[in-house]
């Protein structure tokens, strides 16, 4: 007993002297204040006065104007539902991908697993323009498949298939990076402990696995759904931009701006930052919630009791 | 016999778990798998459980062959070290969940949950998560969830490993009588030989994969098979001496060796239990050693006495009744007579104990 008071005393020294010579570590005040002023000022200038303009020259007209570009602009509208088909699938292709890749290479040793946890990486490596091209050399007309498609009467490049293709390829890595370190972290133990229950692999994934990883999985397809509706330079590629088909949210702002249509260009921008922020929001709610899984996983294992 | 394992064998890389392994376990019994870390008792214990299949040899489960059975199919109820409960799911819901899997009636389910929840004493806390409740609780909760499936055999994994001392002590009271009142054939692992003795019928002593004796408590503590099981048990005195013609002796102590009666002299190991010592103010003859008192205290009914020999200078601990211990009026600096009433003697050659007295 007197050993661990001794202990504690001299635990308390040993902080209070840290404290002290902590202070002499840090920098001098105005390094401190040059540092935070030139941080806020590159913020402001890139990110805060870019995205407060766009919003100001969306409104210029009044909300009114606004309001009839984008409903009565049967383009824009076209659109925003290319948008809205081609996002959702890629990003269910994802978890799939995502939830399936996540299990294998958490749970299991293989040969190559390095190499695949690597090429999961790639599409944040390769220009989304690269991609579209590999697209089409694999699927156009004079592509390696190209033939055996028109044979078959299919139809991917220039069309939607391909527009899915193209962006399930550049967000893949969103989902998988998420979950590996949620899984690894969780371990196997419930999972075998449900196994020794009598579950087999679906009810373990559905009544296991799944309730474990939601937020860090939630977190995924946010993240990876944002990337998704904002993507350009691959879809550009492979969409051949026909408009009221192929045209996507991204394109149809480049088009009109093309056009000098700046009203209609920021109009309907404004919808594709306002998704940004609302996917900002959510993101910072899902991350706290991903982490607090992923500390109380770690607890629960190494103890077996929570804080 | 429920549990029959034979030949067992089972290898990590060049590590050699299990090293041909064969058990029996009789129905109904609840059995230790005692041993310090490393010694394979957890691979032993996945292995009858099917979560680990073994390289070689069988598994029997009442006479049949369960070896190539899944763990799923073997129906058994398995306790983990660390609980491993489902966090997301409350108390009733984990201890439903191999109901659940089983496509049980709702009604049967909830009938069978909250009888086993009175059975390990929570049902107050069905609506409870499993971060909010305390280790012994969790422990409990995972006791039931296993119990829950109405096992062949239950398993448990260094049980009590994660709780305190406190906690531990009752739990593995509850645990006894829980096996009293259910009788289902159960398996546990320890490293914790105060445990292995309070709870199990029968102790199998484990080391380096193999197994080093069976028997019920007492036999393990009255007759230590090996060496290693003394040592493990611990709480034991050692003397280097040797033998010679007949005699085994450490300075002028010495005591009937028949097995060994050449001249040639050999080293050779005495053991002797702390109770196992008559201490006296007067000598009688060479089955006794004179030594000097370096400490003694009354515990409990016991007087515990530290000693060391004047001719070989080793350091021992003897026990002796506090009535004789106020009769000799033991203290200090007192020079006394020591004799042992029983030592077993282990040379190099063997591990096993050749005599005692």
């Amino acid at each position: 007993m007197l050993l661990i008071v001794g202990c504690g005393k001299m635990g308390h020294e040993i902080l209070a002297a840290t404290l002290r010579s902590k202070r002499h570590l840090q920098e001098p005040w105005w390094v401190r204040w040059s540092l935070i002023v030139f941080t806020v000022a590159v913020m402001t200038v890139l990110i805060v006065i870019p995205v407060i303009c766009v919003f100001v020259n969306a409104f210029a007209d009044g909300p009114r104007t606004y309001w009839d570009r984008i409903i009565n602009d049967q383009e824009t509208l076209d659109s925003i539902r290319v948008t809205l088909t081609v996002a959702p699938i890629a990003v269910i292709m994802n978890i799939i991908f995502g939830v399936s890749a996540a299990w294998l290479i958490a749970r299991f040793k293989f040969p190559g697993r390095s190499w695949l946890i690597a090429l999961i990486d790639l599409p944040f490596a390769v220009s989304p323009v690269v991609v579209g091209l590999m697209l089409i050399l694999l699927f156009g007309r004079r592509g390696f498949l190209g033939p055996w498609l028109i044979e078959h009467d299919l139809k991917i490049v220039f069309a939607i298939p391909g527009m899915i293709l193209a962006t399930a390829f550049v967000t893949l890595p969103f989902v998988v990076r998420e979950l590996i370190p949620v899984m690894e972290a969780l371990g196997s133990d419930e999972e075998v402990a449900a196994v020794s229950l009598g579950a087999n692999a679906w009810q373990l994934f559905w009544r296991v696995t799944l309730p474990n990883i939601k937020w860090g999985l939630l977190y995924g397809i946010i993240l990876c759904n944002a990337r998704a509706m904002g993507e350009y330079g691959a879809v550009y590629v492979v969409s051949g931009r026909i408009p009221n088909e192929t045209d996507t949210m991204p394109i149809r702002i480049e088009k009109l701006f093309q056009n000098y249509d700046m009203p209609g260009a920021f109009a309907v921008a404004s919808i594709l930052t306002l998704l940004a922020l609302v996917t900002l929001g959510v993101k910072v709610i899902l991350e706290r919630r991903a982490r607090r899984e992923m500390e109380l996983a770690k607890q629960m294992r190494e103890t077996g009791t929570p804080v | 016999m429920s549990i029959a394992l034979r030949n067992l064998g089972k290898r990590f890389g060049n590590f050699v778990a299990l090293d041909n392994i064969n058990l029996e376990i009789p129905t109904g019994e609840l059995v230790a798998l005692l041993g310090p870390s490393g010694s394979g008792k957890t691979t032993l214990l996945r292995i009858i459980s099917g979560l680990e299949t073994p390289d070689e040899g069988d598994v029997l489960y009442f006479g049949e062959d369960v070896t190539d059975q899944s763990a799923r199919a073997r129906n058994v109820g398995f306790v983990f070290q660390h609980y491993a409960l489902f966090r997301h799911m409350t108390v009733f819901e984990n201890v439903a969940f191999g109901l659940r899997v089983r496509r049980r009636k709702k009604d049967e389910i909830k009938k069978k949950v909250l009888e086993l929840l009175k059975l390990v004493r929570l049902d107050s806390l069905e609506g409870r998560l499993p971060a909010q409740l305390s280790g012994g609780q969790r422990q409990r909760v995972a006791l039931a969830r296993a119990l829950a499936i109405e096992p062949k055999v239950l398993l448990l994994d260094e049980p009590f490993g994660a709780l305190d001392a406190k906690v531990r002590q009752e739990l593995r009271q509850w645990l006894r009588r829980l096996h009293d009142e259910i009788h289902v054939t159960s398996v546990f692992v320890t490293h914790d030989q105060e445990e292995a003795f309070e709870v199990a019928d029968r102790i199998v002593v484990m080391n380096q994969g193999k197994v080093e004796q069976i028997g019920s408590p007492q036999e393990i503590f009255e007759k230590p098979a090996s060496q290693f099981v003394f040592d493990f048990l611990g709480n034991v005195n050692v003397f280097e001496g040797h033998i010679s013609r007949g005699q085994a002796s450490v300075g002028s102590f010495s005591v009937d060796y028949p097995h060994y009666t050449e001249d040639q002299t050999r080293p050779a190991m005495l053991y002797v239990r702390p109770h196992e010592f008559d201490i006296d103010k007067s000598s009688n003859g060479t089955s006794s050693f004179r030594a000097v008192v370096v400490r003694a205290h009354p515990v409990g009914s016991l007087a515990r006495v530290r000693l060391v020999s004047l001719d070989f200078e080793t350091p021992f601990d003897a026990e002796i009744h506090i009535e004789r211990f106020m009769e000799l009026s033991l203290k200090a600096g007192d020079t006394v007579y020591v004799a042992p009433k029983r030592v077993r003697v282990f040379t190099a050659e063997s591990n096993v104990p050749d005599y005692s007295i």
